[in-house]
């Protein structure tokens, strides 16, 4: 923010104004290579589909037809909703928002015990959350998958121990993909969860305990009110991309944990694709991800409004 | 007997079982790269014929290859996204206040909203209508422009915490506006622009969603070929290649945590 | 035999974090309806022992009764105490009004009732217009007010305040603290006080004890600590002082004969029951400057300070020691010039023998 101070000053005679078109190569390459791709992706998503991959270039609904209303096989029924695609939409929302609450639940404890130790090991704390981050998606879902598939170590290893007589399944299941999408977005719990609790002022709980909040209700009313706006960066963080993902249900699901991800994938790939069919989809997503920003923007500005006191 | 209210009953554990879950599959992998026998479900004995298989097997040249695409479009990304939020962040924290400067955050910060596969979606299409063949070049350019934000960050963090008193020190002892910005101002942020770098290099490295679009037939990065091979099946060369990738990681992990505990110790 | 039982009882308590001990072997005992003030330099366990009260810390060694209970063990929410923290730590997500009954909810008063003791808090500390702000729309005044209202709301037996004032200004400060005495006498809560600011110790408190290295130096009124100090840490931190070595001729009972530098001697009270050479504290403000022929001292003066109100000379006495004389500012006194030599006289009672 440009402070009063901050204006005035400077290195003499107004130079800072000379510094503003050091973000030209920024504003290019952003502007040309993301802003504008998504541009024509909105408008591919009114654009007639080529048979072959490809649009020809008439002005149609009928992708967003496609999506939302069913005409029958031949078109001539009368229209009515069409489920199949909003139930894939419903359930990556599922999928996503599950995976989200996992990583909330094992996310916050581990945030929370890694801000509370002393500041010498916490350093060493968060290197070991960060590495699996560094890890290639591809290769931690890979390895996932060669862990749990039905004669994996996993499986092996349980019945070794006694606890199942048979492996377990969970390759191909609703399960496995949540593990998918738990497994890779986890980190991004941990951090700003992390963040927030190292901000925390603990006096703030000894004054809960002091006017005879117990350890549970002193969480509940005073910790997670206050570290708000980390817990819904993080929730955020790993909703978003859980959203969209492609590898974990592609890797570890199969048709009937079809997400998002793959349906747009499938509709660039081979001769049954449908480009204006993807970028309406595409659309619909991300105009879903920006309601989800939307939720974050508005918990943000309330957790600014609260601010100042510490 | 109260432990503080630092404390929570089972936080610990549940740390303990983050790292578990987080872990066991890398660890899994890395064991049964050394696996000695032809199928990935028993245990042959440690041997290294996988490594040796990746190097000089049937699918030596193809990961190679593609080995060597990753490698040289992550390096060219890197430095390009690097030099570009380098600029970006001096402008956006030494020119003060100037109309569009939260319009460019927000665009800085895009292509972090935007879920990959709608990016990837997006690119496809703008190169396909520009009509620019898909091949290393759109890869390149999708990887510069989705690394700029990853290289941003950690620049702009350590700038904001660098007193604007240095350089004004320096132009008050007569240096000239290039002399204070690389005599003072970029040693001093050297230690965010080496994290960003790291940064940028290790997430075009990982990229898959949207390289897999743009890539173009026949072109292969590190993480497209792996994809094509798993589909088949896991087989265990791909746990060699991928214990290898870890060992990468875990040395590029390593530095920038170096990097980073050298630059706290700068002002 | 009904003795008075004390509010809140310290016994031999000990606290040590790894091979440091922050408290050693600290007794004292603190009375109901007192105003206690725990006064020492930072890091002298103060802060310690007031969150050992309060359940914060675990108390290494020794043993702490409120009322008779002893309170080891008991988890901060089963204690009758209060605290005001020294930043407040009033909760940012609820209003002023919900931050005073938050103590009352948890007690579990039903909600029209906590409603109406947190109005009559807040009357009470004349906030009743800001019971729906939120904590970062009020001035760090009034912050402290509404931490002090949440405090008192429950009935806490025993209030503790750590520091409470000392992130306010000057003029704040000084009319908070009347304001925390008034309310300490009418509430007649037990009111025990940590502070390192002697001022604010001495204008409040019924009693003090100070504090240093983790061990109580000496406890007493206001006046016993200022005019009686008993060792050489005490008169030093307490007000400003000379501290000169002096030879001891003889010691009687609780009093004795000291060799001044100039060779006069002098009778005075003594905390030192030993011979030899001890420390003796004359207060600046207890001297007067006189003709050198009834002279207990002789002196150079080297430089005048204008205080306002005061006037301080500092002199080099035979001898070569430096002393400071103050002097109530008036157009009656004649100021010596710097170079001159004076007299100086030690007022009755006022130079003290210190038991080092």
């Amino acid at each position: 923010m440009a402070g009063p101070g901050t204006s005035g000053g400077g290195g003499g005679g107004g130079w800072r104004p000379l510094l503003v078109p050091l973000l030209m190569p920024t504003w290019l390459t952003i502007g040309i290579f993301l802003v504008l791709p998504v541009a024509l992706m909105a408008v591919y998503s009114f654009l007639t589909k080529e048979f072959r991959g490809g649009v020809i270039w008439d002005f149609t609904l009928a992708a967003y037809d496609q999506f939302f209303v069913d005409r029958g096989l031949f078109g001539d029924e009368p229209p009515a909703i069409e489920w199949t695609y909003i139930a894939i939409f419903w359930r990556s929302i599922w999928q996503a928002g599950l995976a989200t609450l996992f990583c909330l639940l094992v996310g916050f404890p581990t945030a929370w015990f890694i801000a509370t130790r002393p500041a010498s090991q916490r350093g060493v704390w968060l290197f070991l959350i960060t590495i699996p981050y560094w890890v290639n998606l591809l290769i931690r879902t890979v390895s996932l998958k060669f862990l749990i598939r039905d004669n994996g170590p996993l499986n092996e290893g349980l019945m070794a121990l006694g606890v199942l007589d048979a492996p377990v399944t969970l390759v191909n299941t609703n399960l496995a993909v949540q593990l998918g999408l738990f497994y890779s977005y986890l980190p991004f719990m941990v951090l700003p969860i992390y963040a927030a609790v190292e901000r925390y002022n603990f006096a703030l709980s000894e004054a809960a305990a002091d006017l005879y909040a117990s350890r549970w209700v002193t969480l509940r009313e005073i910790v997670i009110p206050v570290v708000k706006p980390g817990i819904v960066a993080g929730c955020i963080l790993v909703f978003v991309p859980s959203l969209g993902a492609f590898l974990a249900p592609d890797l570890l699901g199969g048709a009937k944990t079809f997400m998002i991800g793959s349906l747009i994938e499938e509709q660039f790939k081979g001769s049954l694709g449908n480009w204006p069919f993807g970028a309406a989809a595409s659309m619909i997503l991300m105009t879903l991800v920006l309601c989800a920003l939307m939720v974050y923007a508005r918990s943000a500005s309330q957790a600014a409004g609260q601010g100042a006191a510490r | 007997m109260s432990r503080g209210v630092r404390h929570y009953p089972g936080f610990g554990w549940m740390t303990v079982l983050c790292l578990v879950i987080l872990y066991a599959p890398l660890i899994v992998v890395t064991v049964y790269s050394f696996n000695g026998s032809t199928s990935i479900t028993t245990w042959g004995g440690f041997s290294l014929r996988w490594y040796v298989d990746v190097f000089t097997g049937p699918e030596a040249p193809r990961f190679k290859a593609a080995a060597w695409n990753s490698l040289t479009i992550a390096l060219i990304a890197a430095t390009v996204a690097t030099a570009i939020a380098t600029a970006a962040a001096v402008a956006m924290h030494r020119a003060g206040g100037f109309r569009g400067r939260s319009l460019t955050f927000a665009l800085i910060n895009l292509p972090l909203m935007v879920p990959e596969i709608v990016v990837a979606v997006a690119t496809l299409i703008f190169f396909t209508m520009v009509g620019i063949t898909t091949g290393y070049m759109t890869i390149l350019i999708a990887h510069i422009t989705f690394c700029i934000p990853f290289a941003y960050l950690p620049i702009a963090a350590r700038l904001q915490g660098i007193d604007e008193g240095y350089e004004q020190a320096a132009r008050d002892l007569y240096a000239g506006r290039g002399q204070a910005f690389f005599l003072v101002l970029l040693p001093l942020m050297l230690p965010g622009v080496i994290s960003g770098y790291l940064l940028a290099f290790i997430i075009s490295l990982d990229d898959f969603i949207i390289t897999n679009f743009v890539k173009g037939a026949g072109m292969e990065t590190l993480p497209t070929a792996i994809f094509g091979s798993v589909k088949q099946g896991i087989k265990p060369n791909i746990m060699a290649i991928s214990t290898l990738m870890l060992a990468v990681s875990a040395v590029f992990v390593t530095l920038s945590y170096l990097v980073n505990r050298v630059g706290r110790k700068s002002p | 035999m009904a003795a008075v039982q004390d509010a809140v009882d310290i016994r031999n308590v000990t606290k040590r974090y790894g091979s440091f001990t922050a408290l050693d072997g600290v007794s004292l005992g603190i009375a109901d309806n007192e105003f206690f003030t725990l006064l020492g330099p930072s890091g002298c366990g103060k802060t310690t022992l007031l969150r050992m009260i309060a359940g914060f810390e675990e108390i290494t060694q020794g043993e702490i009764r409120l009322f008779g209970d002893p309170i080891a063990g008991r988890d901060p929410n089963h204690r009758p105490v209060n605290t005001v923290f020294q930043h407040y730590a009033l909760f940012p997500h609820m209003t002023v009004r919900d931050n005073v009954a938050f103590g009352l909810k948890m007690k579990g008063m039903d909600a029209a009732s906590r409603r109406a003791r947190a109005e009559r808090m807040l009357e009470m500390v004349h906030l009743s217009a800001f019971a729906d702000r939120m904590p970062a729309q009020l001035s760090g005044g009034q912050q402290q007010r509404v931490a002090l209202a949440r405090a008192l709301a429950p009935e806490p037996r025993v209030l503790l305040l750590d520091e409470p004032l000392s992130a306010l200004d000057l003029k704040l400060r000084q009319a908070m603290r009347v304001e925390l005495k008034q309310l300490q006498e009418e509430t007649g809560i037990t009111f025990i006080f940590v502070t390192h600011d002697q001022e604010e110790a001495l204008t409040m408190s019924d009693r003090i004890a100070v504090m240093s290295a983790g061990q109580v130096q000496q406890i007493g009124t206001a006046r016993e600590i200022y005019e009686a100090p008993v060792n050489r840490f005490v008169a030093d931190f307490i007000g400003e002082t000379n501290l000169i070595e002096v030879e001891v001729t003889r010691v009687d009972g609780d009093r004795a004969e000291v060799v001044l530098p100039g060779g006069h001697r002098l009778t005075c009270p003594s905390a030192s029951r030993t011979g030899g050479r001890h420390a003796l504290s004359i207060r600046p403000e207890r001297m007067s400057v006189v003709a050198e022929a009834g002279a207990d001292m002789l002196a150079v003066v080297e430089r005048v300070v204008y205080l306002g109100t005061d006037l301080q000379l500092m002199v080099r006495l035979e001898g070569g020691a430096e002393f400071h004389v103050r002097l109530q500012n008036s157009a009656r006194i004649a100021v010596p010039e710097p170079g001159a030599r004076i007299g100086l006289r030690i007022e009755d009672g006022a130079a003290r023998l210190l038991a080092d």
